[in-house]
């Protein structure tokens, strides 16, 4: 799964939205969405970090121009169909880490409270992602890596849910591995591996202390090295600068994952970021836009906190401006919106969901 | 049994204002005991949650959508 003081944080965080700045373009420089038309929508060539940086400072009157042009680039380059996946905490709370945003470090007084589940409840949760037309399935779990009791507890955890007969992929996010637990990982079968970045490389030492970005770095190389597909995102909202998002954005393409999962940071009570301000729905869609014209054939998906962030109508223009995947009911320890409604919104928008046979 | 505290922040429920507890907690789930104030395990599953008091036992979503359903 990061500025040193949340009020100092939210001040800068603020500060590169403001209008000014999203100006400051040479004049008689050709114009930013022009370019990406040309470079981005016919050549699938992803934006340069002082062009997402551009995109990044675009003013709001221009933003439906913008999400307009993300979704011909998505269209064109990853195709209409969404893929839709479901995750579950099979053990929650009490990481050692100390990555500032979560309530699940056990560093900060928060609330939530160390948990575990079980094989058949992970079997349901499984079934539930299933039954909603998910593709796929992602176990999670609250740690710095995964040790003997954990890696025991998932592939008892998938032995059952293929013996339950549920057709769905599974994916993992276990924190740091060894070469050995990738190995491991590979021969459970699981596909896809999520290890998030987080954040820009120079932002992270603000976000987080106890590891660093390079290593979480060195497990994205051998996840990819061993085979499996890589899944890597991260949070907005977390006191970056415009600038670092803009690096963000460059550097998950140079990883050129799979996947990249986008959050907005939700505050959590106990956590030195429960004071930080939610990302406001412009900021969080131009952002979603500029990332997709940074990486025009990566499957982009909406994770935590579109719903706070975004609202029902702000997730449908995130659909039409550049997302192509989502995360479907409940995330780890917050609540998304019923299952059932971001379906709802996706046959209204007359997108078809990924089919499994498509995806194998 | 009536709630005595709030399941967002554990504070009384008679004091303060919790309206905005109260708008949070659509999108998270209970954290402390409403007839207690402790803090509860919980377990968040994509399509719902379960929580559990060491004192007063289990509640999870179902139940509470139950609780709060309108009767006839
Ligand atoms: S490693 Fe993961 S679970 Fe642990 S504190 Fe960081 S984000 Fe939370």
């Amino acid at each position: 799964m990061r500025q040193t003081t949340a009020p100092t944080a939210r001040r800068q965080g603020r500060t590169v939205t403001a209008a000014a700045e999203r100006t400051a373009v040479e004049p008689g420089a050709p114009d930013i969405l022009t370019v990406a038309r040309e470079q981005v929508l016919e050549r699938g060539e992803g934006l340069t970090e002082p062009q997402v940086l551009e995109v990044l400072r675009l003013p709001d009157d221009r933003l439906e121009e913008l999400l307009q042009l993300a979704h011909e680039v998505r269209m064109r380059w990853c195709g209409p169909e969404v893929e839709v996946e479901g995750i579950v905490s099979v053990k929650t709370g009490g990481c050692p880490e100390d990555c500032h945003f979560c309530s699940q470090s056990g560093r900060f007084p928060s609330p939530v409270r160390s948990a575990w589940l079980d094989i058949p409840g992970l079997v349901e949760a499984a079934r539930q992602t299933a039954a909603t037309g998910a593709t796929e399935f992602c176990i999670v779990a609250a740690v710095r890596g995964p040790d003997r009791r954990l890696l025991s507890q998932v592939k008892a955890g998938i032995e059952a849910i293929r013996a339950a007969g549920i057709d769905i992929q599974i994916a993992c996010s276990l924190g740091m591995l060894t070469q050995e637990q990738v190995d491991e990982l590979v021969a459970m079968g699981v596909h896809r591996y999520n290890h998030n970045l987080e954040t820009a490389r120079s932002h992270f030492p603000a976000v987080v202390t106890t590891h660093s970005w390079e290593e979480r770095w060195e497990t994205l190389r051998m996840v990819r090295e061993a085979g499996m597909e890589v899944c890597c995102g991260g949070i907005i909202g977390m006191g970056e600068t415009v600038e670092q998002r803009a690096e963000f954005a460059v550097q998950l393409a140079e990883l050129d994952p799979h996947e990249v999962p986008m959050n907005f940071l939700i505050p959590q009570p106990g956590t030195p970021y429960e004071d930080f301000e939610v990302v406001e729905g412009a900021e969080a869609l131009r952002t979603v836009a500029a990332f997709r014209l940074a990486m025009p054939r990566t499957m982009l998906r909406f994770a935590g906190g579109r719903e706070l962030t975004l609202g029902d109508l702000g997730a449908e223009k995130g659909m039409l401006g550049g997302i192509n995947a989502i995360i479907v009911g409940n995330y780890l320890t917050n609540l998304g919106r019923p299952a059932q409604q971001d379906l709802d919104m996706l046959r209204d928008l007359r997108m078809p969901i990924k089919a499994l046979s498509e995806t194998l | 049994m009536s709630d005595s505290f709030c399941a967002w922040c554990g504070g009384a429920a008679a004091e303060g204002d919790h309206a905005a507890c109260q708008r949070r907690r659509v999108l998270e789930p209970p954290r402390y005991c409403p007839h207690c104030a402790r803090r509860m395990v919980v377990q968040v599953t994509p399509a719902g949650w379960t929580a559990r008091c060491s004192a007063h036992g289990a509640s999870s979503s179902d139940s509470d959508r139950a609780a709060s359903a309108p009767t006839a």
